[in-house]
């Protein structure tokens, strides 16, 4: 029990914003968001505060139905806020741009483009300076880290689900984001392919270093790649209702974390909030 | 591998798959499951062609009769007995048009008046490539002086007539394209561009093609008052462009506004412009909805086309088939009967090439190659 004491403690100094601006990337302040219904007005999301440092890979946890996937969407600018603001680096974020990089839970290719063609979708729209030969050369580079590079003019329509999302990684990954953002990408892959692509994106993290957010209802996963793991409330009027520090060293193996006196301690902790 | 894509593919790409089959009967592929499907694929369409030949034949022989019949029994009534025999004897003779009865040919009459026709077809060619090479030195000296050259103008042969509708058809489509296509997009991109337009939409969809001609009459007449050109063609190839671009209008507007949302949470992620917006995600993903909408207006505008070439008086098909029936000789109503089948089986190809291109359009090129 002491454990949990000891982490609500790290909680209250995040939500007072305490870390210093200048580590700060993204910051998500009294955020509200009403949906209106026909029966009236749904406050999903009330008093939402988060700040998350620069270079920083946070997970969230939460109910189903909670508000996860309407918060990420309104970090992305897809959605509009009710209430609140959202700023990066101390900019107030105006609809969506390519300094939040967004991984959709379906891949979402163009399935009439090759994985090249969709990787360069976006290169060449950030990258309008770079010459043809730059901008192939990083599209490829990217498709490489994922291990597709055997199709690279392969139709997103052949690709399997896993390899979707693998070029899903690359393209996000390619437009070089501030803030990565990740709305359950894997949780529609086998539990096979799900580790796999947990490996190749934390790989691809580790070298990069790009701030990320990422959603997920699977625990291992949540404490495997993050540094915190965030637990939002149920709706409505969800907010912030615990975080968790995860103190493994980076890189990590699955195996490394797995036999971590502190694995077990860590998953209770997660486990037991989302049973309260 | 890359032999078997060219006939196999290319032909099923066409919906031709049954040739396919016919293939592997002559090659010796057929195996005995497949036999099931030789006879329902090939014997059984055969077979009911060849029954339905037969009742033609026969239910236009019972017409036939009923009219000679008719015909002796009154010349009996009214001016007696010789009379009578003279109108069997002449019908008998089977060459007078003015005892010979007027009704349904049969299918033998029919395929003559098909060969009369390209035997005429050929002999009009003939004449006007003697014209052609007899004025050619001429041309060119009326041309040099500046003056314009003589052309053809005699009667247009039974194929100069198909050309001319497939030129009007494929005129008029051009016309509903570009103005289907474009305005299909921005309505399907803007709701409120779609709601201005829905109820215009609405409303001149279900107009009949004969309204559309005298709508588009009433306006390129007075437009075109100063030439002395011939406005028939105009008239009739854009009414047929009218009338028939509504299905691509509907289905381009509902494409474009049903692209999957998230692919255009995509585009707004990589702050894609709306030029790339339209062109690389809209318009590929709404290309399968924009086809079919094509393909409805392709066979709506063969089907309409043959009326208003017969209200438009404008060369064609449609012309074509009025003429005959203004002008009751012998083999006329043989002449309108394939003109018919002429009518139908090219409605039925216009289809087939759509569905090719459209299957093309859509197709896998990497495997293809
Ligand atoms: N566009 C919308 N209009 C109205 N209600 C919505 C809309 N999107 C989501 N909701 C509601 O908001 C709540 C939170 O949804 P969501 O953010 O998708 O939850 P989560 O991703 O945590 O499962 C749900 O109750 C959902 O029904
Ligand atoms: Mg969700």
């Amino acid at each position: 029990m002491s454990t949990i004491i000891e982490h609500k403690k790290t909680k209250v100094i995040t939500d007072n914003g305490l870390f210093p601006s200048s580590e700060v990337m993204l910051d998500l302040k009294n955020l509200k968001k009403v949906y209106p219904t026909p029966k009236g007005d749904y406050v999903v999301l009330e008093n939402l505060n988060l700040q998350i440092k620069k270079e920083e890979f946070v997970t969230i946890i939460g109910h189903s139905g909670c508000g996860k996937t309407t918060m990420l969407s309104m970090i992305a600018g897809l959605n509009p806020i009710s209430g609140g603001h959202i700023s990066v680096l101390g900019k107030h974020i105006k609809g969506p741009g390519p300094d939040r990089g967004v991984i959709f839970q379906a891949p979402s290719l163009m399935s009439w483009m090759t994985s090249l063609q969709n990787v360069l979708l976006g290169v060449n729209n950030v990258f309008p300076h770079a010459t043809k030969a730059q901008r192939n050369d990083i599209a490829k580079y990217y498709l490489q880290k994922v291990g597709l590079e055997d199709a690279f003019n392969k139709k997103a329509s052949e690709l399997s689900q896993g390899m979707q999302q693998r070029v899903g990684i690359a393209r996000a990954f390619a437009i070089k984001p501030k803030v990565l953002l990740l709305d359950e990408p894997f949780g529609m892959l086998d539990s096979l392919t799900r580790g796999e692509l947990q490996d190749i994106l934390i790989e691809i993290w580790n070298k990069e270093k790009i701030t990320a957010v990422m959603i997920t209802h699977d625990v291992d996963e949540a404490i495997f790649l993050a540094d915190r793991v965030v637990m939002m409330t149920s709706g409505p009027k969800a907010k912030i209702g615990d975080v968790l520090n995860i103190d493994f060293e980076r890189p990590r193996t699955r195996k490394a974390v797995l036999e971590h006196d502190d694995y077990y301690k860590y998953r209770k902790h997660l486990i037991d909030f989302l049973e309260h | 591998m890359k032999q078997s894509i060219t006939l196999g593919k290319v032909t099923k790409l066409m919906g031709l798959g049954f040739l396919s089959t016919i293939k592997d009967l002559f090659t010796g592929k057929l195996e005995k499951e497949d036999f099931k499907n030789f006879l329902r694929k090939v014997v059984v369409p055969i077979a009911s062609i060849l029954l339905f030949i037969g009742l033609w034949h026969m239910g236009s022989k019972t017409l036939y009769n009923i009219e000679a019949d008719f015909r002796i029994n009154k010349a009996l009534e009214e001016q007696g007995q010789a009379a009578a025999d003279a109108v069997a004897a002449c019908i008998a003779l089977g060459e007078d048009s003015s005892c010979k009865p007027n009704t349904l040919p049969s299918p033998a009459q029919v395929w003559e008046s098909y060969r009369s026709l390209l035997r005429d077809h050929n002999i009009i060619s003939a004449d006007k490539a003697a014209f052609i090479e007899k004025t050619a030195a001429l041309n060119e000296k009326r041309l040099a002086e500046g003056k314009d050259a003589i052309t053809y103008t005699g009667r247009p042969s039974f194929v100069d007539q198909i050309f001319r509708s497939l030129k009007t058809v494929f005129a008029g489509f051009l016309l509903a394209l570009f103005i289907a296509v474009p305005l299909g997009i921005f309505i399907g991109l803007s709701p409120t561009l779609k709601s201005a337009f829905n109820w215009f939409i609405q409303i001149f969809k279900p107009v009949s093609p004969v309204v559309w001609y005298l709508l588009v009459f009433m306006i390129v007449k007075t437009l075109l008052i100063d030439s002395n050109e011939d406005s028939s063609f105009t008239i009739s190839f854009i009414s047929v462009g009218l009338c028939s671009m509504w299905a691509t209008l509907v289905n381009t507007a509902m494409g474009v506004s049903s692209v999957d949302k998230d692919y255009i949470n995509v585009a707004k992620v990589l702050k894609l412009g709306n030029f790339q917006k339209i062109f690389k995600v809209v318009l590929p993903s709404s290309l399968p909805l924009i086809f079919t909408g094509l393909k409805i207006t392709l066979s709506v505008a063969w089907m309409v086309l043959i009326a208003i070439e017969l209200l438009a008086q404008s060369p064609g098909l449609g012309l074509f088939v009025w003429e005959e029936f203004q002008n009751g000789a012998n083999d006329s109503n043989a002449k309108i009967i394939v003109a018919m089948f002429v009518i139908g089986i090219i409605g039925f190809l216009l289809d087939r090439l759509m569905l090719t291109i459209q299957n093309w359009v859509s197709f896998d090129k990497t495997d293809a190659i």
